[in-house]
C-alpha cells in the first residue's frame, strides 16, 4: 500500500478530563472514500476535527497529506490549504455573496487574482449546479442550495481531501438528494472523502470503507457490503438494527 | 364615532382610568394658564434687562438668550470669528450624518474624516491666513460636539482591539484587557478628567506636558473605549462558533478571520448600541467643565456669572440650553431606534 | 482520569511560541508605559519640591464641611474628612437608589396603563429626562434652592413638608416624640432638613436616572411572553394581582442586570456633587488636593473608593445571578 494521505497512530484526545478519543489507529489511502458512523457522542466529529485540526489531539501522531500536525504553524496553514470542510451548518458567511465566499479563501489565503479566483469559483459553482445564485446572499437561499455553496467553497482550494461533518441532517428532507448527489458526484471523480453521516444510502453507494465509532474508539472498519450484511460486534449490530430497523 | 371608542378605552376604561384622566384635567385647569402666562404671555423675549427686571416672578424672561446667545453657544471665542467654529462644526456634524448611512459605508469614510478632522482644527486654531485662536478660548457648542465627536472616533477603533483581546485565547493579553475595562468602568468619569487636568502634567517628561484640551481628550477617548469595548464584545459574542469554524476551515489567519468575517457582522449588529453610547458621551462632555473647559454648560456660567444684569435669569439660560441637548440627543435616540429596526430586517 | 498535556516541539513557528510572543510583548508595552509614567511623575515631583506619600492623612484637615454623618471639625485629621465624604456619598447614593427605584417602576408600570394620559406623561418623562445630561440638571436643581425658593422665613409647604432657601424639611422623630419643622429667624427649627446641596445631588440623580430603570422596568415587563398575561386573565386574576404574581416576578429576572449598572450608575455619578460642592468624597479629595498639592494620592482615594464600591457590587452580582440560575432548575 502506498503511503497513505491521512495516517492516524494511537491518538488520544481529551476534553479537559473526558476522554474522546480513544487510540485511534486508521489509515486512508489517497482517493479512498470513507464513511464514519456511531451513536450521538461518540467522537465521529472530533475525529474529523483534528484531520484540520479544528480540533489538537494530544497524544499519538497524525500526519495529513505527508504533513504532520502538532503545534507548527506552517503546518497547520498547509494542512488546511489541502483539506476542504463541509459543516452540519453550512457555516456560509451571510455577509457575503455566494461569490465572495468563494473567492474569501483562494484571494486571501493562496493568494491569487481576483479574476483568476473568480473565474474558478464560477467552475465550482457549476460543479455543484447553482451558478445563477452566484451574486445572492447566502440567506437569500434554500438549505440544500447553501449546502452545496459551502461544498463549492470548500472545492475553491482545491483540496487534496474534503471532510464532511452531517452535510445532510440539517437539511429538510426534499433537499437530501440534491446534495448527496453532488457528493456522490465528487466521490466518481477520485476525491479523498471522510464524511461522517447516518444517510446509508450514501455508504452502500460509493464507501470504500464503513467505520463504526462508539465511545471514543473505532470498534468495526469493513467494505460496506460486509459492514451492513454481517456486522461482528454486538455495538455495531444493535446500532445498525437501530438506524435500519424501521 | 370611531373617536367616541378610542376615548372611552384609552381615558375611561374603569374608575381608576377616570380618575387619572380627571385628575389631569383638573391639574391642567389649575397649572396650564400659569405656566403659559409665564412662559409666553408675561414673558420678555427682547434683549431688554429693565423689562426683564420688571417682569421677575411673573415672566420669563427669554430675552437672556436673545442678548447672551453667542456667547452661551460660542464660549469666549472671538467674535468676529465665530463664523469659523460654525462652520467647522456644520462640517463635523455633516460627516456625522453621512457616517450614520448605511450608503457611506466604504473606506472612503477613513480620508473623508481625515481631511475634515484637518479643516476643522485650521478653522478653530486658525494659521494659513487665519488669526490664530488659543484652545483655552475654544467653547460653547463647537467644543460640546467636538470633543464628543473626537472621543468616539478615538475610542472605537481602540475598543475593538480591547474587546478582541478580551476575548483573546492568551492569558497575559486577556487579563490585562479586562484589568483596563473593570478599572475604568468602575471609577466615575470625573476622576478620569481630574488626572487628566492634575496627574497628566507628571506622568509626562519634566516641562513637557500637553495642553489641557488635548490631555482631556486622551483622558476621553481612554475612559469611553472601555465601555465601548463591552458593547463591541456583545457584538463578538453574537457570532456563532461555526463561523470561527468555517473560516479556519478554509485556512484563514487570526486577524484575517476577524477583519474579513467577525468584525463585519459583529459591527453592523451593534450599530444601535454605539450610537447610543454616543448620546451618552455626548451628554457627559458637559462633565468637561469641572475641568474649566467651557463648553456648553461652562460658557452658560461665564455668560451670565460675569454680569450682574442678567445673572438671575440663569434658569431661563439653563432650560434653553437643555432644549439644545434634548434636540440633539433626542434626534440621535430616533436614528438609533430606526438602524435598530433596519438591523433586525436586513 | 489522567489528561497528558500535549507535548509541544518548540520552535519558533509554534503556536505556543507564538501566544507566549504577543504575550511578553503585550507584557513589555504596558510594562514600559507603566515604568514611563511612575519614571516621570517621580521626576516632576523631584523637580517641582512635591512630597509624597499617604501621611498627609494623619495631619489635621483646617477646613469646615457643611454637612457630616459623624462628628467632625476643621482640626480633625484628613482621614476623618475623607470619611466624612465617603460616608456623604453613600448616603445621597442609598437614598438616590431607593427614591429612583421606587419612581422608575412606576414609571416604567405606568407605560402599560389603560389609560392613555398616563402612558403619555411616562414616557415624555422618561424621554426629557434621560435627553439632558445629569450635571445639567443637578446644576438647574441648585439654582431652584438657591435662587427661585423663598428664604426661610416665608417657605413653601406642602403639608409638613417645607421648601425654602434652606433646603427640604419634614418632620422626624426626635428626642421620643414627632418634632414638625417651623420656620425660625435664620434657619429651620425642628423636625429635620436637608441642605440644598443634597437635595440638588439627590434630585438631579433621582430624576435622571428613574427615567433610565423606568425604561429597564418597561422592557422588562415588555419581555414577559403574552401567553403568561393571558394565562393569568384566563384564571381571573385581577390586574393587580398579575402585576404582582405574574409578571413582576419574571420581568424581574431581565430587569435585574441592567438595574445593577444603573445603581452603579447612582454611586458614580454621584460624584458630580463636585460641581455644586456637596461634600462627597471627590469634593473632599478635591479640597484636600488644592490645600495639600498631593495629587497622586487623593485622585488614588476617590479610585480606590469607587473600585471597592463597583467591584464589590459586582462580586455580589455575580454570586446573586447564580443563585437565581440554580433555582431555575
Ligand atoms: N469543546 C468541547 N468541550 C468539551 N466536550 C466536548 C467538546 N466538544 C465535544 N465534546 C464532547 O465530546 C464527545 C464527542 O463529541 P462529538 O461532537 O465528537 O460527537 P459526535 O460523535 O460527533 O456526536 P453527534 O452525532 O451528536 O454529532 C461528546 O460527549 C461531547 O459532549
Ligand atoms: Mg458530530
Amino acid at each position: 500500500m502506498a503511503e497513505p494521505i491521512i495516517l492516524f497512530e494511537k491518538v488520544n484526545k481529551w476534553f479537559d478530563g473526558f476522554h474522546v478519543l480513544k487510540d485511534i489507529d486508521l489509515q486512508v489511502a489517497a482517493g479512498e472514500r470513507i464513511v464514519i458512523c456511531g451513536p450521538s457522542g461518540s467522537g465521529k466529529s472530533t475525529l474529523i476535527r483534528c484531520v484540520n485540526r479544528l480540533e489538537e489531539h494530544q497524544e499519538g501522531r497524525l500526519v495529513v497529506d505527508g504533513v504532520e500536525l502538532g503545534d507548527d504553524v506552517k503546518a497547520i496553514e498547509q494542512v488546511r490549504r489541502n483539506v476542504g470542510m463541509v459543516f452540519q451548518q453550512f457555516n456560509l458567511f451571510p455577509h457575503m455573496t455566494v461569490l465572495e465566499n468563494l473567492t474569501l479563501a483562494p484571494v486571501y489565503v493562496a493568494r491569487k487574482p481576483k479574476a483568476e479566483a473568480e473565474a474558478n469559483a464560477m467552475k465550482q459553482l457549476e460543479r455543484v449546479r447553482i451558478a445563477e445564485q452566484a451574486h445572492k446572499y447566502p440567506l437569500q437561499l434554500s438549505g440544500g442550495q447553501q449546502q452545496r455553496v459551502a461544498i463549492a467553497r470548500a472545492l475553491c482550494l482545491t483540496p487534496h481531501i474534503m471532510l464532511f461533518d452531517e452535510p445532510t441532517s440539517a437539511l429538510d428532507p426534499e433537499m437530501i438528494n440534491e446534495v448527496l448527489e453532488v457528493m456522490i458526484e465528487l466521490a466518481g471523480q477520485g476525491m479523498t472523502m471522510v464524511c461522517v453521516t447516518h444517510e446509508m444510502g450514501f455508504a452502500k453507494a460509493v464507501a470504500d470503507r464503513v467505520i463504526f465509532m462508539d465511545a471514543g474508539q473505532i470498534v468495526e472498519q469493513a467494505p460496506p457490503e460486509e459492514f451492513f450484511s454481517n456486522p461482528k460486534s454486538d455495538r455495531t449490530k444493535d446500532f445498525l438494527s437501530k438506524i435500519l430497523g424501521h | 364615532m370611531k373617536k367616541k371608542s378610542w376615548i372611552r378605552k384609552n381615558l375611561f376604561a374603569n374608575a381608576w382610568s377616570s380618575l387619572a384622566t380627571i385628575v389631569f384635567a383638573v391639574l391642567v385647569v389649575a397649572y396650564l394658564p400659569g405656566l403659559l402666562n409665564w412662559m409666553v404671555v408675561q414673558a420678555v423675549f427682547g434683549p431688554n434687562v429693565d423689562a426683564c427686571q420688571a417682569a421677575r416672578g411673573t415672566g420669563a424672561c427669554w430675552g437672556v438668550i436673545a442678548e447672551k446667545w453667542r456667547l452661551i453657544v460660542f464660549g469666549r471665542y472671538p467674535h468676529l470669528e465665530q463664523w469659523r467654529p460654525a462652520l467647522a462644526t456644520v462640517l463635523l456634524l455633516g460627516l456625522l450624518f453621512a457616517s450614520c448611512v448605511r450608503k457611506f459605508w466604504t473606506l472612503w469614510l477613513v480620508p473623508a474624516w481625515i481631511v475634515v478632522w484637518v479643516v476643522f482644527f485650521w478653522l478653530m486654531h486658525g494659521g494659513l491666513g487665519l488669526s490664530v485662536v488659543p484652545t483655552d478660548q475654544w467653547g460653547g457648542l463647537p467644543l460640546t460636539i467636538m470633543l464628543s465627536t473626537i472621543a468616539i472616533a478615538g475610542a472605537f477603533p481602540l475598543s475593538i482591539f480591547v474587546a478582541l483581546g478580551r476575548r483573546s485565547k492568551l492569558p497575559a493579553i486577556r487579563t490585562l484587557c479586562t484589568v483596563y475595562i473593570e478599572l475604568v468602568r468602575g471609577v466615575p468619569l470625573v476622576s478620569i478628567l481630574f488626572m487628566a487636568s492634575f496627574l497628566f502634567p507628571l506622568f509626562m517628561p519634566v516641562g513637557k506636558s500637553p495642553d489641557v484640551l488635548i490631555r482631556v481628550i486622551v483622558g476621553l477617548i481612554l475612559f469611553w473605549a472601555a465601555y465601548l469595548a463591552e458593547t463591541v464584545r456583545g457584538g463578538l459574542q453574537a457570532i456563532p462558533k461555526g463561523q470561527l469554524e468555517a473560516a479556519a476551515s478554509v485556512g484563514l489567519g487570526y486577524w484575517q478571520t476577524q477583519r474579513k468575517v467577525v468584525l463585519p457582522q459583529a459591527l453592523a449588529i451593534v450599530v444601535p448600541a454605539v450610537v447610543n453610547t454616543f448620546i451618552a458621551i455626548f451628554k457627559d462632555t458637559s462633565l468637561v467643565t469641572i475641568v474649566s473647559l467651557y463648553e456648553l454648560t461652562g460658557a452658560l456660567s461665564i455668560a451670565l456669572n460675569s454680569d450682574a444684569n442678567w445673572r438671575p435669569f440663569k434658569i431661563e439660560g439653563y432650560l434653553f440650553i437643555a432644549a439644545l441637548y434634548f434636540t440633539f440627543c433626542f434626534a440621535m435616540s430616533r436614528y438609533s431606534l430606526w438602524v435598530e429596526k433596519q438591523v433586525h430586517h436586513g | 482520569m489522567r489528561r497528558p498535556s500535549a507535548r509541544k516541539r518548540w520552535s519558533w513557528r509554534s503556536q505556543a511560541f507564538r501566544g507566549l510572543l504577543w504575550q511578553v510583548v503585550a507584557v513589555l508595552l504596558v510594562g514600559f508605559a507603566v515604568w514611563f509614567l511612575a519614571h516621570n511623575t517621580l521626576e516632576n515631583m523631584r523637580a517641582r519640591g512635591i512630597q509624597s506619600g499617604f501621611d498627609f492623612l494623619k495631619g489635621p484637615a483646617g477646613f469646615d464641611i457643611g454637612e457630616s454623618l459623624i462628628p467632625y471639625d476643621a482640626l480633625d485629621p484628613y482621614w476623618k474628612a475623607f470619611l466624612v465624604g465617603i460616608l456623604n456619598t453613600l448616603r445621597v447614593a442609598i437614598i438616590g437608589i431607593g427614591v429612583a427605584t421606587l419612581f422608575g417602576t412606576l414609571l416604567g408600570i405606568g407605560r402599560f396603563s389603560a389609560n392613555a394620559i398616563v402612558r403619555g406623561l411616562c414616557y415624555a418623562y422618561t424621554e426629557t429626562f434621560r435627553n439632558v445630561p445629569i450635571l445639567l440638571q443637578l446644576l438647574f436643581w441648585y439654582l431652584v434652592f438657591t435662587e427661585v425658593l423663598p428664604p426661610v422665613a416665608e417657605p413653601v409647604s406642602v403639608g409638613p413638608f417645607l421648601l425654602s432657601k434652606a433646603g427640604f424639611s419634614f418632620p422626624w422623630w426626635v428626642e421620643g416624640r414627632w418634632s414638625v419643622p417651623a420656620p425660625g429667624a435664620f434657619s429651620m427649627e425642628g423636625g429635620a432638613s436637608a441642605t440644598p446641596e443634597f437635595m440638588a445631588v439627590l434630585m438631579g440623580l433621582v430624576f435622571y436616572t428613574s427615567a433610565f430603570i423606568g425604561e429597564i422596568v418597561r422592557a422588562g415587563i415588555a419581555a414577559v411572553p403574552k401567553g403568561q398575561v393571558e394565562a393569568a386573565s384566563a384564571l381571573g386574576l385581577p390586574r393587580g394581582l398579575q402585576v404582582r404574581k405574574v409578571i413582576l416576578p419574571q420581568a424581574l429576572r431581565v430587569i435585574i442586570p441592567p438595574l445593577t449598572s444603573q445603581y452603579l450608575n447612582i454611586t458614580k455619578n454621584s460624584s458630580l456633587a463636585v460641581a455644586i460642592g456637596y461634600p462627597d468624597v471627590v469634593s473632599i479629595a478635591n479640597t484636600s488636593l488644592n490645600n495639600t498639592g498631593r495629587a497622586v494620592e487623593c485622585i488614588s482615594i476617590i479610585m480606590l473608593v469607587y473600585l471597592v464600591t463597583s467591584l464589590s457590587t459586582a462580586l455580589f452580582m455575580n454570586w446573586y445571578n447564580k443563585r437565581v440560575a440554580i433555582q431555575e432548575r
